[in-house]
C-alpha cells in the first residue's frame, strides 16, 4: 500500500512537472488545399511549417509545437470562419501561408481583433503592409510592390516602354496592376490598355487578341497560378512572342514554369525572393522538404519557404518571451530581433510589418540550358533587400505615420 | 474600315471567329451531356472530370506510351468511354428508375473523387501538353492571326456534332435508341438489347466528354481542374438548349460562345456571367429551353 502511495506520488509530481515546464503554441496553415494555388502552397506549406515546429522542439524542450491546416477554397468567407473557429475553439496563435490576397486581408482584420499573430507568405497585396498594416501581421515572402519594382523596372529599361495588361480581375491582380503600372510610369514608360478577366478561366485568346491590337511592346500578366499559365500558353499559340510583343509575367512560381514546360516558358522574365537551386542552403533545405513531403520530384516554391522562414522567426520570439498570448508582443519582438534563417539569410521585419530580404530577376532557361530537372531559372541580377521592397515612408502604413 | 461601336470592325470579326472556337467546345461537351441526358434520363456531372481524364489520357499516352496527338484522339475517348461503361453498370443502371436527383449526386460525387485523385498524384498546376507538329504555326487572315490548331478544332468539333445528330435522329440505330427510352419494354419485345444500348450510349457520351478534352490539351493548362471550370458553363448551355436536345445543344453551343467572346470586348468583367444571365431570361421566356420540348 505504502509502496503504492508512493509511486501514485512520484508519478503526479512528473507528470505537473512536465505540464507546467512545456508551453504549447499551436500553428494553423490556412491554405488553398484543392484549387489554382494548392501547389504552390497547400500541402507543401503544413510540410514546411512542419519542419520549422520540429527543428524548433528539437532545440527547446519545453515548448510543444502542434500544426493543423485547414482549406480556405479561396473565398475570403470560408477563411474568415476558420480563422474565427480556429482562434476561439482551436486555441490558435499563429495562422500562417494564406494565399490569395481577398482571404488574406479578411485574416489580416480578424487576427487584430483576436490579438493573435498572422504571417502572411502566400498572398501578394502590398496593401497587407500598407493602408491595412496591423501590428498584428507580418507579410513575409513578396508582395506586388516588389514584383512591380523587379519585373517591370527590369523590362522598362531595356526598351519595353509601352505596356498592355492582363489584369485578374479581384483584389490580388488590381494591386499587381496598380503597382507595375506606377513603376513603368516612373521610369519614362506608358501603359496604353488593360483588360480586366475573371478569376479561373480557360480561354484567353479574346483578351489577347485585344492586348496584340493595342500595338503596346509588353504585355503586363498581372495575374496567377492557372490563368498566367493559359496566357503564356495561348500567347505562344497566336505568335504573340513572334510577332515582337514581349510578355511580362508579373507573378510566376516554379511550379508554373514546370507546368508549361521551357518549351512555352522560355525567355519570361519574372522577381522571386527565393529559388530552391539558389545556393547549398536553400538545396540541402529543399531534399529535407521533398523527404518529408514524400515526394521527389517536387520543388518548393518561394511561399512554401516562406512559411518555413516564418515560423521559425516567430517561435524565435515565442521563445524569448516565454509565451504566445499576446499577439502584438510577439509581433514586437519579431520585429526587435534580427532574422536569420538557412533560405532568406539575414535580414529584419520592418515596423510595418514587411519583411526585408533580397529578391532576384530570373530569366526561365531554354530546354537545351536546362540541365536536370527543375534546373529552370538563370540569374538576371540580384536586388538588394534595400531597394526590393516598398519604402517605409511610401506605404502610408497608420503603424509608421502614427 | 468601319467602326462598331467604338471597336473597328477588324477586332470584330476576330473576337467572333474566337467565339466560334471556344463555342466548339462548348458544343461537344452539351452534346455528350444532352445524348446522355435525352437517352438515360442521368444528369452527368461527372462530365467534366472525364472531359479531364480525356486531356490527362492524351498526357500519358505521349509520355508513357510515345503515342502523338492523332493517336490519342482515337484512344483517349475509347479508354475514358470504357470507364464510363463500367461506372454505368456498376452504379448508373440501378438509379434509372429513381428521381433525377440520384444520378446527379451520384456523379457529383464521382466527379469529386476523380478531381481529387489526379490532384493527389499530379498537382494542381497542370501538365505541359504540346500543340502536333503538323498543326502548328498560323495564317494570317488579315483581321486576325489563326492558329491553325484553333482552325482544325473548330472543323472537327463541327463534323463530330453533325455526325453525332446525324445518326441519333438520322439512322435506323438512332430510332430504336430513342424508342427504347420511351418505351424500352416495347423495344425489347422485338428482341433488341435495350440495358446494352444504354450502356454504350453513356460510354459514347462520355467518350465525347475525353475527345474534347484531347483537343483542349493543346491549348489549355491540362490541369485536374480544368473540367470543374467548365462544366457549370456547359450545364448552362444544355439548359438554354433543352435539356436532351441534340441540335439544341449544338446550336447553343456555338452561339453562346460567340455571345461570350464579344462580352470579352465590350464588358470584359462580366464574360464569365453573361451565359447565366442568359440562361435566366431563357428560363423565364421558355421554361424548356430554347431547342426543348415542354414536357
Amino acid at each position: 500500500m505504502k509502496r503504492l502511495m508512493i509511486t501514485t506520488a512520484l508519478a503526479l509530481v512528473v507528470s505537473a512537472g512536465t505540464a507546467a515546464a512545456q508551453t504549447t503554441v499551436k500553428i494553423g496553415v490556412l491554405t488553398d488545399m484543392s484549387s489554382l494555388y494548392a501547389d504552390l502552397a497547400g500541402p507543401g506549406s503544413v510540410t514546411a511549417a512542419r519542419m520549422a515546429a520540429n527543428e524548433f522542439m528539437a532545440n527547446n524542450k519545453d515548448f510543444k509545437v502542434e500544426i493543423i491546416s485547414g482549406d480556405h477554397q479561396n473565398k475570403p468567407d470560408i477563411g474568415s470562419n476558420i480563422a474565427n473557429q480556429w482562434y476561439d475553439v482551436e486555441k490558435v496563435d499563429l495562422i500562417v501561408d494564406t494565399p490569395n490576397s481577398g482571404v488574406a486581408l479578411a485574416v489580416n482584420e480578424i487576427t487584430r481583433n483576436k490579438n493573435k499573430v498572422f504571417i502572411n507568405s502566400g498572398a501578394a497585396s502590398s496593401d497587407l503592409t500598407g493602408p491595412k498594416c496591423s501590428p498584428n501581421t507580418v507579410h513575409w515572402t513578396y508582395d506586388t510592390w516588389m514584383l512591380a519594382n523587379g519585373t517591370g523596372k527590369a523590362i522598362v529599361k531595356t526598351g519595353g516602354d509601352s505596356w498592355f495588361f492582363l489584369t485578374a480581375d479581384y483584389a490580388f491582380g488590381h494591386a499587381l496592376e496598380r503597382d507595375t503600372a506606377a513603376v513603368v510610369e516612373k521610369n519614362g514608360g506608358k501603359v496604353v490598355g488593360k483588360v480586366r478577366h475573371p478569376l479561373n478561366v480557360q480561354d484567353f485568346s479574346s483578351f489577347l487578341l485585344q492586348a496584340q491590337s493595342s500595338k503596346a511592346k509588353v504585355i503586363g500578366l498581372a495575374n496567377a497560378g492557372g490563368d498566367t499559365i493559359n496566357s503564356v500558353k495561348q500567347a505562344a499559340e497566336f505568335g504573340i512572342t513572334k510577332g515582337g510583343q514581349n510578355l511580362a509575367g508579373l507573378l510566376v512560381f516554379a511550379s508554373d514554369v514546370n507546368s508549361l514546360g521551357l518549351k512555352n516558358a522560355q525567355g519570361l522574365i519574372l522577381t522571386e525572393t527565393w529559388y530552391w537551386d539558389l545556393n547549398d542552403g536553400s538545396r540541402e533545405w529543399t531534399k529535407r522538404w521533398q523527404k518529408e513531403r514524400n515526394a521527389a520530384g517536387k520543388i518548393p516554391s518561394m511561399v512554401q519557404a516562406g512559411v518555413y522562414a516564418g515560423v521559425t522567426h516567430y517561435l524565435k520570439a515565442v521563445a524569448a518571451l516565454k509565451s504566445a498570448a499576446d499577439g502584438k508582443a510577439v509581433v514586437a519582438k519579431m520585429k526587435e530581433i534580427p532574422t536569420d534563417d538557412p533560405l532568406f539569410g539575414k535580414g529584419t521585419v520592418r515596423a510595418d510589418g514587411r519583411k526585408i530580404h533580397d529578391a532576384y530577376l530570373f530569366e526561365v532557361k531554354s530546354e537545351k540550358e536546362s540541365k536536370y530537372p527543375g534546373d529552370f531559372y538563370k540569374t538576371r541580377a540580384t536586388i538588394p533587400a534595400a531597394e526590393a521592397f516598398r519604402p517605409l515612408k511610401d506605404g502610408s502604413c497608420p503603424l509608421v505615420s502614427g | 474600315m468601319f467602326e462598331i461601336f467604338g471597336i473597328p470592325s477588324q477586332a470584330l470579326f476576330g473576337q467572333l471567329l474566337i467565339g466560334l472556337i471556344n463555342g466548339s467546345f462548348y458544343a461537344v461537351l452539351s452534346l455528350g451531356l444532352a445524348v446522355i441526358f435525352g437517352m438515360l434520363n442521368i444528369i452527368n456531372f461527372s462530365h467534366g472530370a472525364q472531359y479531364m481524364m480525356g486531356a490527362f489520357c492524351a498526357f500519358f499516352l505521349l509520355h508513357y506510351a510515345g503515342l502523338n496527338y492523332w493517336a490519342a484522339l482515337v484512344l483517349a475517348p475509347i479508354a475514358v468511354g470504357f470507364t464510363g461503361i463500367l461506372v454505368e453498370r456498376a452504379f448508373l443502371q440501378w438509379l434509372y428508375k429513381l428521381d433525377h436527383l440520384y444520378g446527379l449526386l451520384l456523379t457529383f460525387g464521382l466527379a469529386l473523387i476523380i478531381e481529387g485523385v489526379f490532384r493527389n498524384y499530379f498537382g494542381a498546376s497542370g501538365l505541359p501538353y504540346a500543340v502536333p507538329e503538323s498543326l502548328q504555326g498560323g495564317i494570317n487572315l488579315g483581321f486576325m492571326f489563326l492558329p491553325i490548331y484553333r482552325a482544325w478544332v473548330i472543323g472537327f468539333s463541327l463534323v463530330v456534332c453533325l455526325a453525332t445528330w446525324f445518326i441519333i435522329e438520322r439512322t435506323r440505330l438512332g430510332g430504336y435508341l430513342r424508342a427504347a427510352t420511351e418505351n424500352p419494354t416495347l423495344v425489347r419485345s422485338f428482341g433488341i438489347n435495350v440495358p446494352r444500348m444504354i450502356t454504350l450510349t453513356y460510354g459514347f457520351g462520355v467518350g465525347l466528354a475525353a475527345l474534347a478534352g484531347v483537343m483542349a490539351a493543346p491549348i489549355y493548362n491540362v490541369s485536374p481542374q480544368m473540367g470543374a471550370d467548365l462544366i457549370i458553363v456547359v450545364f448552362a448551355v444544355v439548359v438554354i438548349g433543352g435539356m436532351g436536345s441534340i441540335m439544341g445543344a449544338i446550336v447553343t453551343g456555338f452561339g453562346l460562345g460567340i455571345i461570350e467572346g464579344l462580352t470579352k470586348v465590350f464588358f470584359p468583367e462580366a464574360s464569365n456571367t453573361v451565359i447565366f444571365v442568359i440562361m435566366a431570361i431563357v428560363l423565364l421566356i421558355r421554361p424548356a429551353g430554347l431547342f426543348g420540348r415542354a414536357a
